[in-house]
């Protein structure tokens, strides 16, 4: 395609030529109807002069008869105008007048009449007029009229000038046109360009942006943060594809280690037992993560929307809090529920019932303070505080306004600020409890869930220890059973 | 438990190989089909006591099969194995006429406890519709939500009743773990910590604690089981 092939093909280009026939045919209705008034108004003015003659011919004529009307029609006749006289006798041969020759039949017609006529110094029938004819006793005629020559100027005046303007009007728009059609087509052409780069690989490149904040700015800017998004998820991708190769290999190389072990030299039946059992031990917790990782994926995918349902996410909390209640106790932590209002939630009981376990779960296995002076990790503080807190984990559900939220909270080591959007994404564990198992998904699934249900997951201080906030779209109970009056 | 008869439609054979194998070495005939047209015909045609189908197999799938055998009115206990473990799946499948549900991969241990649940369900062999469950010296009267040993009246949470009732509707047969989070809590999701077992511990020490006879096992690498001790 030539360059300016490409140029008239724009959308700008064909736009502003649609507008400029529209504006053509416009301006020459405007002007026509223009010329068409104008016309209108001089016809006007000729007709009450020609009343205006009659009048004064027909007052001379009163006072002295045919004589006198010859007399001042020679006399009118002679002064220069636009007046038309011509008086005829009961033969129809001219006796005065400024007319020389009048298409046959003029002078039996009445009323005002639009004649050709020939003036008595040139040779051709080619002048207009606007006339009256009249009958006077004795066979005479009389013709008074006007010559329309003004007329036909003006209307030749209007018609140059309509062309003349038409064809400004065409060239500047067309011009116009195409110098606007190729701004824009310079900035598209520039962001087709980036977008190719982009395209061939380079996810840095951004859509230039004009900065005169208009549509293409807009879209540019729109296009640019949804590249920063890809760009986040590449990223993303990358760090999850990391830490899946860290986090499996090591589970796999531990699987393969104790497999080999188990081979290695010969052993008791009893002893082989003991590693085959630690293998599927070891599987088992790399198809742990496997499950939470699917998991993820489809919450984040947003494919679990089918198995969605009305339901009280406070019983929920209340259930799986019962569920963890004897683990907490066991390891000397006093989990407290408190849930006591029915909360309807729209979504996947299953989901949400996984999630407030895992938030329980993180907080027995981090919500324990180890005390620093002893650093020994079965020591702990909380019996010292025991008595001083009401609890070690809470579990609440409150509904403000139209969020459901449930909150764990615990008085364990907390996640320091700065780290606690990192412990969202998958695999981050914390070096601090790196010892500790589990394949650290927890908070990422529970971050997962929170979007699939069009709501978050916020950590906050706990003073001392960590607030899981977990909101989501909820109300109160049934609002179609009226209230009790 | 008796031996009974089960059909695998399994379209991996080494996998089907794995389990016939072991299936017989606890005791149950076997067979095999490698695909949804073999496994329906066979199905419809032999007296099997619980159909093992996974869901994604050649010719004709799993849950269409399923369909089949149900519309031919074939009351079988259908276990279904699936590689796609979610919620909405599980809820498809028994959906489709499936009774239990487990996802690829699994313990041996856990499939042969849903087996052996399922088929002995069919067979109306559970005394898991009677009003008083019996298992030795425990009574459980489910009108009066009273447990008895021996006479004496031992008192128990909401929740320890509902599991100590589901261990006693199945009485002498092995419960996973996870059969006790479906049907006691209704959580289909693995809970990574032993939350079961620290409820069994005190189910345990408020029903064996004072007596020589212990009536709740700990079966080793599978669950857990409830029976007469004194036999």
């Amino acid at each position: 395609m030539t360059a300016l092939g490409k140029l008239f093909r724009t959308t700008v280009f064909k736009l502003s030529i649609v507008y400029l026939i529209l504006f053509a045919i416009s301006s020459g209705l405007v002007m026509g109807w223009m010329a068409w008034s104008i016309r209108r108004l001089v016809d006007e003015q000729t007709t009450t002069a020609i009343a205006a003659e009659i009048n004064g011919l027909a007052e001379q004529y009163a006072q002295g008869g045919i004589r006198r009307l010859v007399n001042v029609i020679d006399s009118r006749t002679r002064r220069p105008g636009a007046s038309l006289y011509l008086l005829t006798n009961f033969q129809g041969l001219p006796i005065t007048g400024n007319v020389a020759e009048l298409p046959a039949g003029t002078l039996e017609k009445e009323g005002l009449i639009e004649t050709a006529y020939q003036r008595p110094d040139t040779q051709a029938m080619d002048r207009q007029s606007l006339a009256r004819v009249f009958q006077l006793p004795g066979g005479f005629r009389l013709l008074v009229g006007r010559d329309l020559e003004e007329r036909e100027t003006l209307a030749s005046i209007m018609g140059r000038a309509l062309s003349i303007s038409l064809i400004w009007l065409i060239a500047i728009g067309t011009l116009g046109g195409l110098f606007v059609a190729r701004r824009v087509l310079r900035r598209v052409d520039a962001m087709n360009a980036s977008a190719l780069t982009i395209m061939q690989g380079n996810l840095n490149e951004r859509l230039p942006v004009a900065g005169s904040n208009d549509e293409l700015d807009r879209l540019a800017e729109n296009l640019n943060k949804m590249l920063e998004r890809i760009a986040e998820l590449m990223v993303g991708m990358k760090h999850v594809s990391d830490n899946i190769a860290h986090d499996l290999r090591t589970p796999l190389t531990r699987l393969r280690g104790k497999a080999e072990e188990a081979l290695r030299g010969v052993k008791s039946p009893d002893a082989y037992r003991a590693s085959l059992e630690q293998v599927i031990e070891e599987s088992d917790q790399l198809i742990r993560i496997f499950n939470s990782l699917l998991l993820i994926a489809r919450a984040e995918a947003g494919a679990t929307h089918e198995g969605m349902d009305d339901f009280d996410i406070s019983q929920v909390a209340r259930d799986v809090g019962e569920l963890y209640e004897p683990t907490a106790d066991e390891a000397g932590l006093r989990l407290v529920v408190d849930a006591p209002v029915k909360i309807i939630v729209h979504g996947n009981r299953e989901l949400l019932g996984q999630t407030i376990a895992n938030l329980i779960d993180n907080a027995l296995k981090y919500g324990v303070k180890k005390d620093p002076l002893l650093n020994d990790p079965g020591s702990v503080m909380h019996a010292q505080n025991k008595n001083t807190r009401d609890y070690d984990i809470k579990v609440e559900t409150t509904l403000e306004g139209a969020t459901a939220k449930i909150i764990v909270s615990d008085h364990g080591t907390g996640v320091p600020a700065d780290d606690r959007q990192r412990v969202l994404e998958r695999f981050v564990r914390l070096e601090s409890s790196r010892t500790q198992s589990g394949s650290g998904l927890g908070l990422s699934l529970a971050s997962a869930v929170a979007r699939l249900h069009s709501g978050e997951l916020k950590l906050e201080d706990n003073n001392s220890g960590l607030r899981v906030v977990f909101s989501v779209p909820g109300k109160a109970s049934d609002p179609t059973i009226p209230l009790e009056t | 438990m008796s031996s009974m008869r089960i059909l695998i439609v399994e379209d991996d054979t080494e996998a089907a190989g794995f389990l016939a194998k072991a299936l017989r070495e606890a005791g149950h005939v076997a067979d095999r089909a490698p695909d949804g047209l073999e496994g329906y015909a066979l199905a419809r045609d032999v007296a099997y006591d619980i159909l093992i189908v996974d869901r994604m197999l050649p010719k004709m799938d799993g849950l269409t099969m399923i369909g089949a055998l149900r519309e031919q009115g074939l009351q079988t206990p259908v276990l279904i194995l699936s590689a796609l473990g979610q919620v909405d799946d599980r809820v498809k499948g028994l959906r489709a006429g499936g009774d239990d549900y487990l996802t690829k991969p699994y313990a041996f241990s856990e499939l042969l406890a849903r087996v052996e649940v399922l088929a002995r369900r069919n067979k109306g062999a559970a005394n898991g519709e009677s009003t008083v469950l019996h298992v030795g010296s425990l009574e459980l009267d489910r009108l009066g939500h009273k447990l008895t040993r021996d006479g004496k009246e031992i008192l128990l949470q909401p929740r320890e009743y509902r599991l100590l009732e589901y261990l006693m509707q199945h009485a002498g047969q092995v419960v996973t773990r996870t059969m006790l989070l479906e049907n006691v809590w209704d959580y289909h999701f693995d809970p990574q910590t032993n939350v079961i077992d620290v409820h069994i511990s005190r189910l345990r020490s408020k029903i064996d604690k004072d007596y020589d006879v212990q009536m709740l096992h700990t079966v080793r690498g599978a669950g857990y089981m409830i029976r007469d001790g004194a036999r």
